[in-house]
């Protein structure tokens, strides 16, 4: 079987991928054997928070139903939703200080 | 010092020799264990390293652990190019060579059903991103071709103005959203019907991978060795070149995201 050959070159990948690809990868994907030295790899704390920072908090996505990754409630921090509430509170404000000026433009 | 064994993959014999150059996560070369008929790609490394506390002590550390993620990768890449490996989690590690063959029978049935699924397939990454701001960017550069007197957020003087500014940009938003949302489901339909497997894995975050935009589908497809140029053509095809949405493709991979049947199994004690 002549397979290199038929191979297109890498993308991105070896020395230039990104990290978050790899770790994703050697960290999260593949076949998991315990060795005799074991390290539950998600015991380590460094290695938690890493993982759970290559997941991206989309909330925006669930709304639109893209959620077909796995439900993580620690995901969920509703930064998008604090973002909306606080352009809803500034609107608020603006409409606030016009109606007054509006009310007596109107007025005869 | 004492020498532990590090294994990256489970593989079948294969003709083709490594790069003369590779070396493995602690300097050492890798080396090919061969039993019933399967052989393991191992490699030294020193116990002042790899035993259990030390071991600990460095996963904990963000640059050793981009260190070892990098050299663990670039072995598999190598296997990948001469055979179809099964790669294993990293800092696999045993004591000695005897461990290695003994986790080899133990599990020779399933990494032969594996094998044979997986026999001359790839895997391809693709990513597809939302980038709003790079959509404003040209609409705003637009707009101030064509007017003069076009209105930005800071010099809105009138109220309605403001309202209607800040409703167009949230709306522009939500259709860009819409826009990538939507072309990701056309593109994971048509790039899974022509790959034999696919996996969704959950979005990237911008703080870990550095790319710009909002990762919207992050998809891993299985895809023969001898269709991968296809596969690839038919991405670049697919590509919308709409201001807003950008597709990255990363591969060819060792078919990390398709052994998940491997969890099933039930753990063998020595």
């Amino acid at each position: 079987m002549t397979m290199p050959s038929r191979l297109p070159e890498p993308y991105a990948q070896g020395g230039s991928a990104n990290l978050a690809d790899i770790l994703e990868r050697v960290l999260d994907k593949g076949i998991v054997i315990a060795g005799d030295i074991r390290i539950n790899l998600l015991d380590i704390e460094l290695l938690t928070i890493k993982l759970r920072l290559i997941v991206a908090s989309v909330d925006k996505a669930k709304e639109m139903g893209i959620d077909w990754w796995e439900d993580d409630p620690a995901l969920s921090s509703g930064a998008r939703r604090k973002e909306l509430a606080r352009e809803n509170a500034e609107l608020r404000e603006r409409l606030a200080q016009l109606e007054p000026a509006r009310e007596q433009e109107e007025a005869p | 010092m004492t020498a532990l064994r590090y294994v990256y993959a489970v593989c079948r014999p294969f003709r083709s020799a490594l790069q003369a150059q590779l070396t493995g996560v602690a300097g050492a070369p890798p080396k090919q264990l061969t039993h019933h008929g399967l052989i393991a790609v191992v490699s030294t490394v020193p116990e002042a390293d790899f035993a259990e506390e030390p071991l600990r002590a460095h996963l904990e550390d963000l640059d050793w652990l981009t260190a070892t993620a990098r050299a663990h990768q670039q072995v598999i890449d190598a296997l990948t190019v001469v055979t179809t490996p099964l790669p294993l989690r990293l800092a696999t590690v045993f004591r000695d060579d005897s461990g290695v063959r003994t986790m080899i029978e133990a599990r020779e049935e399933a990494f032969r059903r594996v094998l044979d699924r997986l026999e001359g397939q790839v895997e391809w990454g693709v990513k597809v991103y939302a980038e709003p701001e790079a959509a404003e960017a040209a609409d705003s550069a637009g707009a101030g071709r064509v007017g003069g007197d076009a209105v930005s957020g800071r010099d809105a003087v009138s109220g309605r103005d403001y309202l209607r500014q800040r409703r167009m940009q949230t709306r522009a938003r939500e259709d860009i959203w819409q826009k990538a949302a939507a072309f990701a489901g056309r593109l994971h339909e048509k790039l899974s019907a022509f790959a034999e497997d696919s996996r969704l894995h959950a979005p990237q975050n911008a703080a870990l991978s550095g790319a710009s935009g909002q990762n919207v589908l992050n998809a891993a497809y299985l895809v023969p060795r001898a269709d991968s140029e296809e596969f690839v053509e038919l991405v670049d095809r697919e590509k919308d070149d709409a201001p807003g949405i950008r597709v990255e493709l990363t591969g060819p991979w060792a078919a990390y995201s398709f052994t998940g049947e491997f969890a099933e199994e039930p753990e063998v004690e020595p």
